[in-house]
């Protein structure tokens, strides 16, 4: 069975809490050996909160790749302790959390985040103590200039990315050029929206109907008479979580989907498992991992088998594979600068070449960012369904390229 | 801006509004009467779209679920006023506060616990899915559906309060719970049924609700504030003011986001202000023991 | 006259000295708390809780909108480091000042409600402020929060304190705690003090006694807003950011919830709170993701069986014995 061996740095609450941990989180068995010391990653999520599910994913995925370079011997004999804390989905919390991983467990590395102001806070707190940070949140703040040092790496898609790949697909095949906006007052519908309307205006497209809805609503339906008013050929929702299944259920109510196309910059696995096959059938979104890439990607078949071997019987989330992701990318990086030194696993990540679960990666000089393949999926009727996971065609492939990233100058980097 | 679509948002706010109402009346009566604020109303609401799930899941009726859900947590409610707030009677608003709040802690979590974190999927069901035409637009039956049965619970309601004999202990314990006890009356018998009721209404709305907005642990979070503003503007106490103020509520917020979405859930607090300040007892409250 | 025991003697005494003996309890805390970060949580926490049992405990207020103060505070000192250039202290200052004006200005519209009521407005206040600064999101930063919070260091001229070490930084804030912690004493052994407890008890004899109840709650409401004021700042100053979660409702009823955890109306009960809340939360979260259930059944509790707290409960049995 697993078990930790408690760390060096012992004091009476670790004692406590790595028993109690060892019941909780399914740990991996990392040995100390006498000599070498662990290289110990920080990995904060929202195991509390709306997004429990994805964060508990996230962890078991990132157990795996933890697991994975173990068994591979490590980096120089060392090998990697993976610390799960939970940021509560709450900024504050997540500073508290990233303070203790550094200040107290000494962490080399932080990895994690779900939503996009945890993730900046996160940031923050590695940026002024000299921390690598790896960013499985997607935003695209976290590129620009202001935010961005060079301690920070983002392996999440950004909102642009994902607008991009879906517009390609679905703007040409609208039956007609108007597009209406339902998109949440944060960040993250700010970022998405802004993304879309830019690949909308590329393809001709008319902009009829704008509305911004506040974060967390959970009635949507003053906003759809408007919509449907403006009698649009595609609708695209830019939110997020509950937000998203909330509105594309109430869109559907309002007979929204007999007029127009819906899509969503990133369609999430977890949300559309919570709704009916009946509700999401044709709506359109971006992915960053879906399990059926197994058919045609080697390397998403090699992480599907081995998230199997270990929990059988499933097949991990898009979220899940970000937790992998995230955590695979920065051991690749430290594997090739041979030692965890900051300066030297920068300089690695900067030019590794990844392939960890669904196509070539790299990471791009000026801002960290994670160039990367982006899928575009449509929701399957129940028909078309071989088991419950079977939730999504895969339908278009956006292979990663730097042109589908904002540029470097748009960004604020210079040179 | 058309009429058509001005008519289209009103009803809309009916509908928002209906939910409102439901929750309000719940709370209006546990505070007038027992003078404790719930803060674990959005729990129970919580708590009744699970129990329409389970139910669903027995037998297979909406309307069976519609009925049995606030049935059984009216039971739950009783319960909890039995054993939980009874005891803080006379210690002052303070102590029903802290228990009413940490009792919705451990509602949420228990029925995480039990249900899982992702929330369950709700179906609009078979013979309400679909619009209907108003004359100047279409709406969801579903909605029309929802707006009917808050009419006729109110109207019930009414009827209970303002006709029966139970309807009287329950204005006069209200009025004077003392006098009331003075005279026979076994009022936290009384006090019981109320909370039951109250808790009661609360989960009707929440498997109302449901279909629309989904069944997750977290659902009765914001709409605890929403009663809250509710009840306070209408009065504390007072059915009538509970079901205006609701449904003013709605139409208010379903208008104001044809204009500006962000400034909805603001003017919905600054009107609660502006009425306790100007106004403390709301529209149709009746001043008293409260303040 | 009175005649004292012996015992009762060293009780008395213990109290006159109940801000030092309250300092030097602070100061365990970072040996009692897992990592330092905490402790300076508790810290804040408990300054923040202060303010609310002043209120609350002394004045027999309870307010559900301390959270906007606090906020105030947080986002004062911010703002004066992240777009003023100020340093460290005169952020702090502003900080300070800025919740003492909302305070003052929201004070002047509240103090004429009454029990329930009083906690209805203050509630909708305290959500009004934090739409507000939610929709400046120029300047706080929305709900990204206010970012670039670059408190490294403290020039006291002949001492540098360094921010971004831990201990000193607990030591930092443990200052100011200090000092509020004084000040507040001295507030409660002044007849502004007596009367406080007094309007507490009964508010229409007060009146009737010549005082004027409206000015004293106006007064006490500003001062409250300070405390709350002067933890926020320290927030900022400790996390280098200011979340935006931290201005609503939640957390008005979470420093309540201490308030009433360590003892309302005792004077180091709130920070006996803010420990047992902030350790529990910490503790129970390593075991499971579950510790809301916990903290809900402890409040449960605490309500049925513990009305006046753990410090509370645990000073009455001392005075009944001494």
């Amino acid at each position: 069975m697993t078990g930790q061996i408690v760390a060096p740095n012992m004091n009476r609450r670790t004692l406590l809490a790595g028993l109690g941990a060892a019941a909780f989180v399914p740990l991996a068995p990392s040995i100390v050996r006498a000599q070498s010391e662990t290289i110990r990653i920080g990995f904060p999520v929202p195991l509390t909160g709306p997004f429990g599910a994805e964060a508990q994913d996230q962890v078991k995925c990132a157990q795996l790749a933890v697991e994975q370079f173990n068994a591979a011997g490590g980096v120089g004999g060392r090998m990697v302790e993976l610390l799960v804390r939970d940021d509560k989905l709450n900024p504050g919390e997540a500073t508290t959390r990233t303070l203790e991983l550094i200040e107290k467990d000494k962490a080399h590395f932080i990895v994690g985040a779900l939503a996009g102001n945890v993730q900046l806070a996160v940031n923050e707190v590695c940026k002024t103590r000299g921390v690598i940070y790896v960013s499985i949140s997607q935003s695209d703040t976290i590129n620009e200039a202001g935010t961005f040092s060079r301690f920070t790496f983002h392996e999440g898609m950004t909102p642009h990315m994902t607008t991009q790949a879906v517009g390609k697909y679905v703007f040409p095949k609208a039956k007609g050029k108007r597009v209406a906006f339902l998109a949440a007052d944060y960040t993250y519908g700010h970022e998405t929206l802004r993304a879309f309307k830019r690949s909308a205006q590329a393809h001709g497209m008319q902009v009829v109907e704008e509305i911004l809805h506040p974060l967390g609503t959970s009635d949507f339906s003053t906003f759809f008479p408007r919509i449907l008013a403006a009698k649009p050929d595609v609708l695209c929702i830019c939110n997020f979580g509950r937000d998203q299944l909330n509105s594309i259920k109430q869109a559907v109510d309002f007979g929204v989907k007999k007029q127009a196309q819906i899509a969503v910059p990133v369609f999430l696995y977890a949300q559309r498992r919570a709704g009916s096959p009946a509700m999401f059938d044709g709506v359109v979104g971006g992915c960053n991992y879906h399990w059926t890439l197994e058919d045609s990607v080697p390397s998403a078949k090699a992480f599907n088998t081995l998230y199997r071997a270990k929990y059988s019987n499933t097949a991990p989330s898009d979220y899940g594979a970000y937790g992998y992701a995230g955590v695979s990318s920065l051991l690749a990086a430290v594997k090739k600068a041979g030692k965890t030194d900051t300066d030297a696993v920068i300089a690695a990540f900067e030019t590794v070449e990844l392939d960890t679960h669904k196509g070539p990666e790299r990471y791009r000089k000026c801002d960290h960012q994670a160039i990367q393949p982006v899928f575009v999926v449509e929701s399957k009727a129940q028909a078309q369904m071989r088991n419950e996971f079977d939730v999504f065609n895969i339908v278009h492939v956006e292979p990663g390229a730097e042109a589908n990233l904002r540029s470097c100058d748009e960004l604020g980097h210079k040179g | 801006m058309t009429l058509d679509l001005f008519l289209l948002q009103t009803f809309t706010g009916l509908a928002l509004g209906s939910i409102l109402v439901l929750m309000a009346i719940g709370m209006s009566l546990i505070f007038g009467m027992l003078t404790v604020p719930n803060f674990a109303h959005g729990a129970f609401y919580m708590v009744g779209a699970f129990a329409g799930v389970v139910a669903l899941r027995l037998t297979d009726s909406f309307i069976a679920a519609i009925i049995a859900a606030p049935l059984a947590v009216g039971a739950l409610g009783m319960l909890v006023e039995r054993t939980l707030v009874r005891p803080l009677y006379g210690r002052g608003v303070d102590y029903p506060i802290v228990l009413t709040f940490g009792l919705s802690y451990v509602m949420v979590e228990v029925i995480r616990i039990l249900f899982g974190k992702e929330g369950i999927p709700f179906e609009t069901p078979e013979f309400l899915q679909g619009a209907v035409s108003l004359g100047f637009g279409y709406f969801p039956l579903y909605r029309v559906f929802l707006i009917g049965v808050c009419v006729v619970v109110v109207g019930a309601l009414y009827l209970c309060l303002e006709r029966t004999k139970f309807g009287l202990v329950v204005r006069a314990g209200a009025a004077d719970p003392e006098i009331v006890r003075v005279l026979g009356v076994d009022i936290r018998k009384v006090w019981m049924l109320i909370f039951g009721l109250g808790a009661g209404l609360a989960a009707l709305a929440g498997l109302l609700a449901a279909p629309m907005r989904g069944v997750t642990a977290e659902m009765g979070i914001p709409v605890l504030v929403e009663a809250f503003v509710v009840t306070v503007v209408g009065g504390m106490g007072s059915l009538v003011g509970a079901s205006v103020a609701g449904l003013l509520v709605g139409v208010v917020m379903s208008l104001t986001s044809l204009f500006s979405p962000k400034f909805a859930e603001l003017s919905m607090f600054a009107l609660m202000a502006l009425t306790l300040i100007v106004r403390p007892r709301g529209l149709f409250g009746r001043p008293g023991h409260l303040g | 006259m009175d005649r004292q025991s012996p015992a009762s003697g060293w009780f008395e005494t213990l109290a006159r000295h109940r801000v030092a003996l309250a300092v030097l309890a602070l100061a365990a805390i970072i040996v009692i708390a897992p990592y330092e970060a905490l402790a300076t949580n508790i810290l804040i926490y408990g300054l923040f809780a202060l303010g609310c049992n002043l209120l609350l405990g002394y004045t027999g207020l309870l307010s559900f909108g301390q959270a906007a103060f606090f906020g105030l505070g947080a986002y004062g000192c911010g703002l004066s480091i992240v777009h003023g250039g100020l340093s460290v202290l005169p952020a702090i200052a502003i900080g300070v000042l800025s919740a003492i004006g909302g305070a003052i200005l929201i004070g002047a519209m509240v103090i004429r409600s009454r029990g329930i009521y009083f906690s209805m407005v203050t509630l909708a206040l305290g959500q009004c402020v934090s739409a507000l600064l939610y929709e400046a999101d120029g300047w706080t930063g929305g709900e990204n929060g206010l970012r670039g919070i670059n408190a490294a260091h403290v020039n006291l001229g002949f001492f540098n304190v360094n921010l971004l070490n831990p201990t000193q930084k607990f030591f930092f804030v443990l200052f100011f705690v200090a000092l509020a912690l004084a000040i507040v004493a001295r507030l409660l052994s002044s007849p502004f003090g007596v009367t406080l407890e007094a309007i507490r008890e009964n508010e229409k004899r007060v009146v009737a006694c010549g005082y004027d109840a409206q000015a004293t709650k106006w007064v006490v409401f500003a001062i409250s807003g300070a405390l709350c004021g002067l933890a926020g700042s320290l927030y900022a100053v400790h996390l280098s950011i200011v979340p935006i979660d931290i201005v609503n409702y939640h957390s008005s009823g979470l420093v309540v919830m201490m308030s009433l955890l360590g003892g309302m109306g005792t004077f180091f009960g709130p920070f006996i709170g803010a420990a047992i809340m902030l350790l529990l939360e910490d503790v129970v979260s390593h075991f499971t993701s579950h510790w809301q259930l916990i903290v809900g059944l402890l409040f449960i509790a605490l309500v049925l069986f513990f009305p006046r707290g753990v410090w509370g409960t645990l000073l009455s049995y001392v005075r009944s014995r001494a």
